[in-house]
């Protein structure tokens, strides 16, 4: 496809249980801004064993919602995920596919930007239109604190694929849009993975939503009891850097940054985290950020409002102390 | 069954550099090791392979320079190493790659499992395996953290995803990408380093490859970059003190009591 294809902006809108990832909801709030500069429609597009919670997406503002079923659509399934909607956007041409970097979301991304012979960019955490009216995705973590805009054009529809937690879902509003239901058409050899079994997580933790938390890095040594306790004397969630969790002291999806997830919590109290932008990004739409370091020169104190210089063992111990209890 | 490990040798992050002016990573300064997640990946693939049989081969699409780490990989205990390297590969986004390194797993002819690893640490995207899939027409499963035979030559592979855990069984052949810490990968063994010294690791070109041109390289790239920038700091305060244990938790609690009050 060329760059005059036109047939607007499409959004995945990617479904987990009976509703939608969260990062699906926040593109799409996106997508209706940047569509009112482009002046084109925003559509956005499910895929699934039936239709279903597309009066959910009407909420968002979208100019139509298409849904795509069949009923080997049933569960995720990259190769046959990608065939579906592939051929959705081969018929109708939209200028731009934004899908959430979820796992599911990348495992589609990265089949379907072949298929349709497109280009990809991976990890955006910050979208813009330049002159031309071309979308430019930033993705940071080039090392020194740099990012890169990236384009593509030539080929449409583009394709971005958006960190979760960079951009605010809008609040719901009434509905708007039409709602048009499409069966595919697919068989058996067009699926390449079935689902055996699935076990949910017992407390599915979502960082993008907590309001303050408590991030240990290197610097605690693995000392997370404290940093548990510390947080949920606070109401909060804990975060962690990806030494902390590459070490295996907390769970890989607790993780704050470019690997891991974009916050914007009121309250972020880092502890013994050097500041590497890799992390940096994932706590930079913070209301208030507090930092302790024993390094006077420890990069976070430059993304910090407060920045305590010390051990922070002391500390986290008087904080608990202050804040009453054991 | 035939295993190709698709292995990317990356520079250590903490030493990449970027030169403002080319808009390129400049890797010059920086050293080199094998991909973390892609080493996962190989032990997967010997695993695999030590339990049920068959063959492990290394694959890369880089400059010469990667050869020594596909030695490395033959130390370990893969079986064949293959190195795509042509100035023509070179400039290639995720699509271009992708194409390049599938290219590759078609001439090696017969192979059943394509393993890689979940994303690769300098800029990578974790695109390259679902998009090695699609140009194979293979099946495929992204986030593995266990890969086990399943009935009628298929396989069963455990993906980690935001909500839990789903076992799928997969058609071969099928790509895969493991994560990163899924295992332990084991170390050189001493008795292979001397044949891993003297194997012949096979390197093709873009004539031996037989790809299409329009999809190598910086040609068969649709992304381009078209600009570098400072990342933006929020706008903090940036206050920093030196104070007693006692005086910074309460200066701390002042911060959480304003920032409730404000954003609530
Ligand atoms: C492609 C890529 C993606 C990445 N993605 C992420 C990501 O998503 N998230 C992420 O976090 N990282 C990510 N990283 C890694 C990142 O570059 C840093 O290596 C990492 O954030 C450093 O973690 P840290 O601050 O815990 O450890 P360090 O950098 O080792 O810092 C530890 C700090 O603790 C301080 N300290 C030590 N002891 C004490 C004490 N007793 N009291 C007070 N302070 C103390 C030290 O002064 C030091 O500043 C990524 C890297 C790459 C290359
Ligand atoms: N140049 C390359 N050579 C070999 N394998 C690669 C190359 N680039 C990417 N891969 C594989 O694809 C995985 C994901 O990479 P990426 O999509 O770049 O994040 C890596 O972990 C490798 O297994």
């Amino acid at each position: 496809m060329t760059a005059t294809d036109d047939g607007g902006l499409w959004v995945y809108a990617e479904r987990r249980g009976s509703s939608f990832t969260p990062v699906s909801l926040e593109i799409l709030g996106k997508a209706k801004e940047l569509s009112r500069q482009l002046s084109v429609e925003v559509t956005a597009v499910t895929v699934g064993n039936d239709g279903g919670a597309a009066s959910e997406l009407q909420r968002y503002g979208p100019d139509h919602v298409l849904e795509l079923v069949h009923p080997l659509l049933a569960v995720h399934d990259g190769k046959a995920y990608a065939k579906a909607l592939g051929t959705a956007i081969q018929k109708a041409h939209p200028s731009t596919l934004l899908l959430g970097a979820t796992r599911n979301g990348q495992d589609l991304a990265g089949r379907l930007a072949v298929r349709l012979r497109t280009g990809l960019t991976a990890h955006v955490t910050s979208l813009e239109l330049d002159g031309g009216r071309q979308l430019v995705g930033w993705v940071p973590g080039f090392g020194g604190g740099i990012e890169a805009g990236i384009t593509c054009p030539e080929k449409r529809p583009q394709m971005v694929t958006v960190r979760p937690g960079v951009f605010l879902a809008p609040p719901e509003g009434s509905p708007t849009g039409d709602v048009k239901t499409v069966k595919v058409d697919l068989s058996e050899e067009d699926v390449g993975s079935r689902r055996v079994s699935f076990e949910p997580k017992g407390s599915s933790i979502d960082l993008t939503r907590a309001d303050v938390i408590v991030v240990g890095g290197r610097g605690t040594g693995g000392n997370f009891g404290r940093i548990e306790e510390l947080a949920r004397r606070l109401g909060g969630e804990v975060g962690a850097t990806r030494v902390a969790t590459d070490a295996g002291w907390v769970d890989r999806d607790r993780m704050i940054g470019q690997t891991g997830v974009i916050t914007r919590p009121k309250l972020v109290l880092v502890l013994g985290v050097s500041g590497a932008v890799q992390f940096t990004v994932g706590i930079d739409g913070a209301g208030t950020v507090v930092a302790v370091n024993r390094d006077p020169e420890a990069p976070i104190f430059e993304h910090a409002d407060l920045g305590i210089v010390g051990d922070l063992g002391p500390v986290v111990e008087s904080l608990l102390r202050s804040l009453g209890g054991a | 069954m035939h295993i190709v490990v698709c292995m990317k040798v990356v520079p250590r992050p903490e030493e990449v550099k970027v030169d403002l002016a080319t808009k390129m990573l400049d890797r010059a300064g920086a050293r080199s090791v094998i991909n973390s997640s892609d080493m996962n990946a190989l032990e997967t693939a010997l695993a695999f392979r030590d339990a049920h049989g068959g063959k492990v081969t290394v694959l890369s699409m880089g400059p010469p320079p990667f050869e020594p780490y596909l030695r490395v990989a033959l130390a370990v205990g893969a079986d064949e190493a293959i190195l795509l390297s042509d100035r023509a590969f070179g400039g290639a986004d995720t699509l271009a790659t992708s194409y390049t390194l599938a290219a590759g797993i078609r001439k090696i002819g017969k192979v059943d499992l394509v393993l890689c690893g979940e994303e690769s640490s300098d800029g990578g995207t974790s695109q390259v395996p679902p998009s090695i899939a699609e140009w194979l027409n293979a099946s495929q499963a992204t986030y593995v953290e266990r890969l086990v035979p399943g009935k009628h030559g298929t396989v069963h592979a455990t993906r980690v995803l935001e909500d839990g855990k789903e076992t799928v069984e997969l058609s071969v052949p099928a790509v895969i990408s493991v994560v990163v810490g899924s295992n332990e990968p084991r170390f050189l063994d001493y008795d292979r380093w001397a044949f891993a010294q003297s194997a012949k690791v096979q390197v093709w070109n873009e004539k031996e490859l037989c790809g299409d041109p329009q999809y190598l390289g910086l040609k068969g790239s649709p992304t381009a970059v078209a600009g570098l920038r400072e990342v933006k700091k929020a706008g903090r305060r940036r206050e920093t003190v030196t104070v007693t244990p006692d005086e910074a938790a309460s200066r701390i609690k002042a911060e959480i009591d304003r920032a409730k009050i404000a954003r609530s």
